[in-house]
């Protein structure tokens, strides 16, 4: 059965059911921030210490790996201010092993949600790598309270760390989309990610610095090394923050035209995650 | 076709189905291992080519059984889920409550709360905190605003959810058993605070069990029955069909052939607001005994079409017995013009009737004062068995009908007799007993 032509006209379009940004982009946008305010603060609250213990956490890593190299392997002598940039490597990482670990079960935690109300379902995934935005911000304070301590004065290129920063947010948000609708499906999508984490831990400079891998592995290998955007996004951190003793991700890379790479990647993840997302999007009411 | 009769809601064909997956493949293990291998699964059809509409301004009751998709629907409504088939048209900004409270946190203090989940129900930030004040108001929770949820009772919890829902000034609510919780006195606040919203030129969906509740409340109402829809119209007759879909497993069986022929149109609301001469019979019932005859008497024992304001009568309902029964309750129901369900008599809790032979023909009586207001009233006689549930052997629905008339206005449903007293008060230093000034009527 089918509706007279003219009625149809005055009802405007059809509803679309649920998708991934919904119609209204400030809904979008507040909901996220909801969200991410709302997590962000109950991690706050749920403990007396609770800001101590955020930091202290990337804060535990950086005093053991610190310890085991610096102390017994002797390790990072020659390098500028080691102690800061292995902590700069740390709470990167933490960033983004937080918010795509977080992101795996947001969907599935969040289910209530889901379920019961429309609403974009993007902001999921979203607003949990906001909340561990939120979280580097902080974490990112005794990086530089260690910088200045150590004897560093400010430059002009410090500025680079929101560009910076903004990019490593849109890959962890492409991962963290793409794991998120995956887990709806495939369960061992979960230990599969652990593992893929802890090899990026080790493939990417954060305990050892670039210039190791050049004279231990040699050139390739860095290169290679520098495909991982992450890889890529924390050798700029070091070269912009801490000194510019530390080489650049282009010079890293052999030249800068190779940038293109990493950022060929992060953009690919955000377009499959946000591709597969959308398409599931529909459905994921049902599915979890 | 002026704006004002577009329709709020308009759903034309919608069917969904579920996948029900036997064993589901839930890891990249076993899709690796079997790639061909289609995982078996048995399909669930929620909703099969449901079509309707709903005017501006109306309160919709969706019933049903258990699992016969009418919460489906209402998230197909609400954009929960995706359809399958067919076409959902929404005239307005819509606010879901499939559950009260959605999003929140025990952890975080009640002001917290409302500012989420008032955002997850489409609120800005600035509106939720602005509104503030009126949904604590509502909810009576001045004292605990700074309290953490955990700490909150239950009741609390509800009052507060449904406070803020309601100040998510939608026009059109869809609305999910929510008022299932909360004690009595806290259900009739949200149910008048509906009629309320109603009143403001809201369209109010309610999706419920609550016979009750959506045939006070509701102006139209339609029943699901396996995803079909199987009645729609005024929701004393959807009631009535959903007491016999619950309580008689041969109109169940029955349905799923019915409803196949009884094919409506797009926008039944206009079969459906026809006048009660119109319909057809609608008559229901096992058979086991059956109605012959119905008709009023005045007090002087003769049979009428019209009767007086004031004076004594007699509906007498004339019955075969096609069966041995015990204790059948004999029953009837009055309505008027405008369909109020005005009165009901019936023998349940009073006495039992005794026992009847098949082929035994019996009339029953049941007498009263008439205090009915001047209007048209359509009687609906039953007979039904009491014994473990209600289930009906035979009801003739507007069996009868009678025209009572008035030699005075009414002002209501019904003309009780009353008496009006007017007494001075004394006023000053007086303290005499003061003359009453009487007026008095009395029944005619």
């Amino acid at each position: 059965m089918s509706m007279p032509a003219a009625e149809l006209e005055l009802l405007g379009p059809p509803i679309k059911g649920p998708s991934a940004l919904g119609s209204d982009w400030r809904r979008f946008v507040r909901l996220t921030w909801a969200l991410a305010t709302t997590d962000f603060r109950l991690r706050f609250f749920g403990s007396a210490l609770g800001y101590l213990w955020q930091l202290m956490r990337p804060l535990m890593l950086f005093g053991v790996l610190y310890a085991v190299f610096s102390q017994f392997l002797k390790f990072g002598g020659d390098v500028k201010y080691y102690a800061v940039a292995l902590l700069t490597g740390i709470v990167l990482f933490s960033f983004m092993s937080e918010a795509t670990v977080q992101s795996v079960r947001s969907l599935s935690n969040r289910e209530n949600l889901v379920r019961k109300i429309e609403f974009p379902r993007l902001a999921v995934p979203m607003a949990t790598v906001l909340t561990s935005l939120f979280n580097l911000a902080l974490n990112l304070v005794p990086v530089f309270v260690f910088l200045l301590a150590a004897g560093a004065r400010p430059r002009w290129s410090w500025l680079e760390l929101p560009a910076l920063v903004a990019m490593l947010a849109l890959f962890v948000l492409g991962i963290s989309t793409l794991l998120s609708v995956l887990y709806v499906r495939y369960r061992d999508v979960e230990p599969i990610w652990d593992v893929v984490l802890q090899m990026m831990f080790y493939a990417s400079p954060i305990f050892y610095t670039a210039s190791i891998v050049r004279d231990k592995a040699g050139e390739d290998v860095l290169r290679l090394m520098m495909c991982n955007p992450f890889a890529m996004i924390l050798q700029q951190t070091r070269h912009a923050i801490i000194d510019p003793s530390h080489e650049s991700a282009a010079s890293a890379i052999g030249g800068a035209p190779w940038l293109l790479v990493p950022l060929f990647i992060i953009l690919a993840v955000v377009a499959i995650a946000y591709w597969l997302f959308d398409r599931a999007a529909p459905r994921i009411a049902e599915d979890i | 076709m002026p704006e004002q009769s577009v329709p709020a809601i308009v759903v034309d064909g919608v069917s969904k189905t579920f996948a029900l997956p036997h064993e589901r493949v839930h890891t990249l293990k076993e899709k690796a291992l079997h790639p061909l291998r289609r995982s078996s699964h048995e399909t669930l059809r929620a909703l099969r080519d449901v079509s309707f509409a709903v005017p501006k301004g109306e309160f919709f009751g969706i019933v049903g059984r258990n699992g016969s998709g009418k919460s489906t629907l209402l998230k197909c409504l609400a954009g929960i889920y995706a359809t399958d088939a067919g076409r959902i048209y929404v005239n307005g900004r819509v606010s879901t409550f499939i559950e009260l409270g959605v999003g929140f946190n025990p952890d975080l203090p009640a002001r917290d709360n409302v500012r989420i989940n008032a955002t997850m129900l489409g609120l800005t930030p600035r509106e939720a905190r602005r509104r503030f004040d009126r949904i604590v108001d509502f909810a009576e929770l001045h004292d605990f605003v700074d309290l953490k949820l955990k700490n909150y009772s239950s009741g609390m919890l509800v009052r507060l959810a449904f406070s803020v829902m309601i100040q998510v000034d939608a026009e059109i609510l869809l609305i999910d058993e929510v008022l299932a919780v909360g004690d009595a006195a806290f259900q009739q606040k949200c149910f008048e605070e509906f009629v309320r919203i109603r009143r403001s030129g809201a369209t109010v969906l309610l999706v419920t069990h609550d016979m009750g509740a959506v045939q006070r409340f509701c102006d139209r109402a339609m029943l699901l029955e396996h995803g079909r829809r199987v009645e729609l119209g005024e929701p004393e007759r959807v009631g009535m069909r959903y007491m016999q879909l619950n309580f008689d497993p041969d109109a169940r069986a029955q349905e799923e052939t019915e409803a196949q022929e009884a094919d409506a149109g797009p926008f039944p609301a206009a079969t459906a607001s026809a006048g009660p001469e119109s319909r057809p019979e609608l008559r229901l019932g096992d058979g086991l005994a059956e109605i012959l005859e119905s008709w009023f008497e005045d007090e002087d024992g003769h049979r009428t079409t019209a009767l007086v304001t004031g004076r004594p009568c007699t509906f007498r309902t004339r019955v075969r017995f096609k069966a041995r029964l015990q204790d059948p309750v004999f029953g009837v129901n009055l309505h008027n013009s405008n369909d109020d369900h005005v009165w009901g008599a019936n023998n349940l809790s009073d006495q039992k009737s005794g026992r009847f032979e098949a082929g035994e023909e019996i009339v029953f009586d049941i007498a009263f004062r008439n205090v009915l207001a001047p209007d048209r009233y359509f009687a609906t006689p039953a007979v039904a068995n009491a014994a473990g549930g209600l289930s009906w052997h035979d009801r003739r629905d507007r069996f009868a009908t009678v025209m009572v008339t008035g030699t005075r206005p009414a002002n209501g449903l019904v003309d009780l007799p009353f008496e009006i007293a007017v007494a001075r008060v004394a006023t000053g230093a007086t303290t005499e007993h003061p003359e009453p000034a009487r007026a008095e009527e009395t029944a005619r």
